[in-house]
């Protein structure tokens, strides 16, 4: 893991000290993340690469995690997707189970902190504990909740209204709630195998190991083989251009722990992929940060054509490495591309298929949205920002008032 | 007497309202409920995040009217409104709510945005901080200035001003207390809502060095 001094040549050394300034006065206070997984997906990952470094600033940052059986991942899955919204039902039954393994993790998890940092929904009831054991309660939320059906939005609600917070990763997830709700948009870290410099030889061996054909266009979508990431969405939106463009498609991504559902998605994306040798399809372990990093770095364009996004990572993956990106308008991604600026954003298969031909036409104008792009990432989506707003975040629960002098 | 300028910096935490507006209509009265800080928020944000941008779009509220609703006549009589000369936020919020006003009496255009690209009313935290650095003449103030963080520079320059209700921005108040009156007067004549801060850093720089000997 990186040490803190490394990221000086990239943010600056007064970027790094302010960091030091404000770690200095949280120092003292436990905080104890809390969430569902270790492994898979952007929470995990966020919270792999933060907490090393907050310990290295001195501030005692721990993580521990829930435990459940199939029966209940299932369960949180419906929830996820109805809080995506959508039309899934959930019986009542899931929501005692649901609740039933919550109350288990209560008895068990040791809650030692001063601030309990509660990850998404699968860990929320956990909050019932706060009327014997008191303590600051954070509940972050990664998630897209645009349009969430309104019966789970309920009962979350009765969970969330009892933590000192929310904390959102875009604006458009805010609810009508009656707690302080802060927005953090979530970050890379500019030093992990998956957004480092590679070497030209590094890109080429992952290449060849996959047959990618270097020579002609490729066009990458990075996700978990989910249906609300639309995969085959983009095999369509790729087909549309594929007769004008002889590009290939690279459709690359693994699955997490806690996602049954990925299976089934990759077995309807190879059927759409079926007889198009041109078309990569391509399913990676958890530990694949370099050639996921390797895939991005050749690309011509990457896609992110997600129907729902939590905030989209993958994007600010994309423009860090100078790359155009043509996304959905959905979620947190509206925030890392200001459109025709640096990236375009999209509603539809059409939009994309027309904006991708462009892209790839027009090499020029898809290199100045990459680099654009980066600029914009550097000032906002690097993990040296997620650390200071983590901790403003800490600060607030320990100040009033709309302006705190420290 | 040596009078030191001591350099400051900020960050914000952005608080979401959970306000949202779809119509101009909505815009308006949300406009008149948020707190003092939300509308600073909004004309204030694109400065900070969006500060390599030039030009950029100078409020929330002309940027969602004239890109989101598609009203770019409102969207440009919004952004015209000149922040710098405003010394306190309830005196912007009462032009924004008037040229809002004035707006719907004389047109009829209160439909609604596409869904998912409502005005979401925002606020912020501000945490002020000590920096290490210190100027104590202008020579040391140049060498700073070019070293500290973009926020240290829009604290001095916009946040003491309009929200620590300061008569002037940081610089221009030092300036004149070592008695460098017309290094202050050429400062509090510029603009600097119309300029990226890194433009902002060089002209500063810029004007102090000449009068620094640099």
């Amino acid at each position: 893991m990186p040490e803190i001094k490394q990221y000086i040549p990239i943010v600056g050394q007064s970027v790094v000290d302010e960091i030091h300034f404000l770690a200095e006065k949280f120092k003292g206070k436990i905080v104890q993340n809390i969430n569902s997984t270790f492994v898979g997906g952007g929470v995990a990952e966020i919270l792999t690469r933060m907490i090393p470094l907050l310990q290295e600033l001195g501030v005692d940052v721990r993580w521990d995690i829930i435990k459940g059986n199939e029966k209940f991942f299932n369960i949180t899955k419906k929830i996820h997707n109805a809080l995506h919204g959508v039309n899934i039902q959930i019986t009542p039954k899931d929501l005692d189970v649901f609740l039933q393994v919550n109350q288990e993790n209560a008895r068990e998890i040791n809650l030692y902190g001063d601030v309990l940092f509660i990850h998404d929904p699968q860990p929320i009831a956990l909050i019932e504990k706060k009327k014997d054991i008191g303590k600051k309660w954070i509940w972050r939320c990664h998630i897209d909740f645009t349009n969430p059906q309104p019966e789970i939005m309920n009962f979350l609600k009765s969970y969330i209204e009892k933590y000192e917070c929310a904390v959102f990763s875009a604006p458009v997830f805010s609810r009508d709630i009656n707690i302080p709700q802060f927005l953090i948009a979530p970050s890379i870290d500019p030093l992990s195998d998956k957004n480092k410099e590679l070497s030209p030889e590094t890109i080429n061996s992952v290449m060849e190991c996959f047959k990618i054909d270097r020579e002609r266009p490729i066009v990458t979508q990075i996700s978990r083989f989910d249906y609300l990431k639309d995969p085959v969405g983009v095999i369509k939106a790729y087909k549309k251009i594929k007769t004008h463009v002889d590009c290939q498609l690279v459709l690359a991504g693994g699955g997490a722990t806690d996602d049954p559902e990925g299976m089934e998605v990759l077995e309807k994306v190879k059927y759409a992929a079926e007889g198009d040798p041109d078309i990569h399809i391509i399913f990676l372990p958890p530990s694949s940060d370099l050639e996921i990093n390797a895939l991005q770095r050749a690309s011509t364009v990457i896609l992110q054509k997600s129907l729902k996004e939590g905030f989209g990572l993958t994007v600010s993956e994309a423009l860090w490495k100078s790359k155009p990106i043509i996304a959905s308008a959905v979620g947190g991604i509206p925030l890392q591309i200001k459109h025709q600026y640096s990236g375009i954003l999209t509603h539809s298969i059409e939009g994309t298929a027309y904006y991708l031909k462009q892209l790839l036409n027009e090499p020029e104008y898809a290199k100045k949205l990459g680099i654009n792009g980066k600029e914009h990432i550097k000032n906002n989506f690097l993990i040296t920002r997620h650390i200071r707003d983590y901790l403003l975040l800490f600060l607030s629960l320990y100040n009033t008032g709309d302006i705190v002098h420290l | 007497m040596n009078t030191p300028f001591y350099f400051y910096t900020q960050f914000n935490l952005t608080i979401l309202l959970g306000l949202k507006a779809k119509n101009i209509t909505e815009l308006l009265k949300g406009l008149k409920k948020i707190p003092a800080p939300s509308v600073y928020y909004h004309t204030h944000r694109f400065l900070q995040q969006h500060h390599y941008l030039s030009p950029e779009p100078p409020n929330d509220f002309a940027y969602w009217t004239a890109n989101i609703l598609s009203l770019e006549e409102l969207g440009e009589l919004l952004a015209s409104v000149d922040t710098v000369s405003f010394n306190n936020i309830e005196d912007l919020r009462t032009t924004f709510i008037k040229i809002l006003t004035n707006y719907m009496s004389a047109e009829k255009c209160n439909f609604n945005c596409p869904e998912g690209q409502e005005f979401d009313f925002m606020s912020c935290v501000t945490f002020v901080m000590p920096t290490p650095y210190v100027a104590n003449n202008l020579k040391e103030f140049v060498k700073i200035l070019d070293k500290i963080t973009i926020r240290s520079l829009y604290f001095h320059v916009f946040e003491a001003r309009i929200r620590l209700k300061k008569d002037e921005n940081d610089f221009t108040a030092w300036f004149k207390a070592i008695g460098e009156f017309e290094l202050a007067k050429k400062l509090s004549t510029l603009d600097p809502y119309t300029i990226t801060l890194e433009g902002l850093r060089k002209k500063i720089i810029t004007a102090v060095s000449k009068y620094a000997g640099n």
